[in-house]
């Protein structure tokens, strides 16, 4: 890709900055759902699920930024990110619902 | 696919890196510095004199000072001198005017073995390194939030950086000196592999250091509006308590320490904090150093401050805890003896070696396109400017910092301020230089300057304090003796750098300037 900036079209570019995109924001939230779901799931007390959740969190944020480029287009950068997202986030649900917070 | 999974992978770390490099090439610098820390403070607080140490006799002196100058302050905090850290400082807050109000604190640093106050040079010393290291000179808590926001790019980039190099072990052993760019590529290779389990660890601990700030959805998932809560048991804390107004006085606290050690199967007393002293209600609460591997946070013994009696001590932390307590440790370092800092040092600057070697690849890989041309086009020759500002400039601004130190009055009003405003009027100036010479002439011009300043620093302070290389060394004040050869060995490294730069054909990058046709052609082969 080296030399070839100016010849690059717009789509790539923009592709580029939603992969980007994807990776920062998505990839957070991603991660910081992870961390939520496994405190809740957690059998450990309060504090100590929360410590935990919040380590492991940057291993899945790790994960979803190496996902977010290794994919084969920018559009399933956003899917792979998205679907973890509301799976984890109904999982939670669950656990909330079940009072297990 | 796994062709191009790796691929993919080396373009992200490629950018990553690029776009986050001169960022964490100062954060990684400033870092390993602060490994030294308390050297560099000693170094730049040298009236602290240095004493062979005696916890009791020191406490006792901290107790008797502030028995006369704080009687009737609400809270002692006195720090016992280390190895490392030779001053005996006491502090104290004055009973707040207003219910409500913090009072005002107040700091006295004490000679160890007299216990009479030292009147040092103002100056941050390696406080401002360490605070530079993560806060980046930034108000709270940005400069907090972009330091974490580096960890996590270099997180990345190490990870696919290890994808992207697949013979990893194999080309550990491959070294290929003079060959310009790929001799850059196999040390950049070389670095990063060779430390790769401490750039693993110090960048996932950076990480868990600063979860609670930019992870918190686990926190508020958990203890809804009452976060307060959470950090009250993750951190246990113990509680002031409610003044008596009854006088008593305060038992002598030299005895508490050997208390406080058996609790601890023999770890040291770092802090002691004492509240409403000379009260009935007063206590005392001695808090652990951070001698083991496992820091544990609020790790403290309290004794009532009449009768000296154990009142609690802090049970042992859980599993998770203990875990994030080992990352913090790890990366801190604290727990390190003198060869283990040693080697932290070294590691960290592996560290940043890999860091500029990467940014210097980007840059020479692209140049090459343009050796014929006159001028770089504009992307490229930011880079350049960035690269030389952000790796020449700022080591020579460390130098600049170090010399302010032992230049500026003593008497000046904002001393401490001075030193830190110079050093970012140097690093500014590298800037305004690195844009106005041409590149391979800027890296010369900067590093031979660095390497003069690095030079300078144990002459100046041979000729401005009496505490030259020569006397410490006779009298055996390694840190202040190993401050001095550091930054004469720093100084020798980068005039031969500078020296191997200005070379021709032998090319250190390839610049394009570079006069001899032979190495380009082999670089190009190479690519």
């Amino acid at each position: 890709m080296k030399g070839k900036l100016a010849t690059l079209p717009m789509s790539y570019r923009l592709a580029v900055t939603s992969r980007v995109l994807a990776a920062i924001f998505g990839g957070y939230l991603v991660a910081a759902l992870a961390s939520v779901t496994l405190t809740l799931w957690l059998p450990l007390n309060r504090a100590e699920a929360v410590v935990t959740g919040m380590t492991v969190s940057f291993l899945v944020y790790l994960v979803a930024v190496l996902w977010c480029f290794a994919c084969r287009s920018a559009w399933s950068a956003w899917v792979g990110l998205l679907v973890p997202s509301v799976i984890l986030a109904t999982v939670s649900g669950v656990a909330r619902g079940l009072g297990l917070a | 696919m796994k062709e191009g999974f790796r691929q993919a992978m080396a373009w992200l770390h490629t950018w990553a890196g690029l776009v986050f490099g001169w960022l964490l090439f100062a954060i990684f610098f400033t870092g390993t510095l602060a490994y030294f820390k308390d050297e560099i403070s000693h170094w730049m607080q040298p009236e602290i004199a240095a004493h062979s140490l005696d916890s009791e006799a020191s406490l006792a002196l901290a107790q008797d000072y502030l028995q006369q100058h704080a009687a009737g302050a609400s809270r002692w905090l006195i720090d016992l001198p280390d190895a490392r850290d030779p001053g005996l400082t006491v502090r104290w807050q004055q009973a707040p005017g207003k219910p409500g109000e913090r009072g005002r604190f107040e700091s006295r640093t004490l000679d160890a073995q007299t216990g009479v106050e030292v009147q040092g040079r103002e100056s941050m010393g390696g406080e401002f390194f360490y605070r530079f290291h993560f806060q980046l000179q930034m108000p709270y808590p940005w400069g907090r939030w972009l330091a974490t926001l580096a960890a996590m790019v270099m997180f990345v980039a190490l990870i696919s950086g290890i994808i992207t190099h697949k013979k990893i072990f194999k080309d550990f052993f491959t070294f290929r000196p003079r060959k310009g760019q790929r001799s850059w590529l196999d040390g950049h290779n070389a670095v990063g592999v060779l430390v790769l389990p401490f750039h693993l660890m110090i960048t996932y601990s950076s990480l868990v250091i600063f979860m609670s700030m930019v992870m918190p959805a686990s926190i508020v998932a958990s203890y809804g509006s009452d976060v307060r809560k959470f950090y009250d048991e993750v951190f246990p804390a113990s509680k002031t308590p409610e003044r008596a107004d009854v006088a008593a006085p305060l038992t002598a606290m030299a005895p508490l320490l050997a208390k406080a050690s058996e609790q601890w199967s023999g770890g040291h007393t770092a802090r002691l904090s004492v509240s409403n002293p000379g009260d009935a209600s007063a206590t005392v609460v001695l808090s652990r150093a951070g001698d083991r591997v496992v820091h544990d946070f609020g790790r403290a013994v309290t004794f009532n401050g009449f009768t000296g009696q154990l009142l609690s001590s802090t049970p042992d932390q859980p599993m998770a805890m203990a875990v994030g307590g080992a990352f913090y440790g790890l990366h801190m370092g604290h727990f390190a003896g003198p060869l283990l800092r040693w080697l932290y040092f070294i590691c960290g600057l592996a560290g940043t070696a890999m860091i500029s070697t990467g940014l210097v690849i980007w840059l020479g890989k692209r140049q090459l396109k343009h050796v014929k041309s006159a001028a770089l086009p504009f992307e490229l020759r930011l880079v350049e400017v960035l690269n030389i500002a952000s790796m020449a400039g700022l080591v020579s601004a460390v130098a600049v910092f170090f010399l302010a130190n032992r230049l500026l009055p003593v008497s000046l009003a904002g001393r401490a301020d001075w030193e830190v405003n110079v050093f970012f009027i140097a690093w500014g100036l590298s800037v305004v230089h690195a844009v106005l010479r041409p590149g391979r002439k800027a890296w010369i011009e900067q590093l031979t300057l660095g390497a003069a300043l690095f030079i300078a620093v144990p002459l100046i302070n041979a000729l401005t304090t009496p505490w030259n290389l020569g006397a410490t060394l006779m009298q055996r004040d390694w840190a202040l003796a190993g401050f001095d050869l550091t930054c004469l060995a720093t100084g020798l490294f980068l005039g031969w750098v500078a020296r191997k730069m200005q070379r021709p054909g032998d090319s250190v990058s390839v610049r394009k300037a570079s006069p001899s046709p032979r190495s380009i052609t082999v670089e190009q082969g190479a690519n």
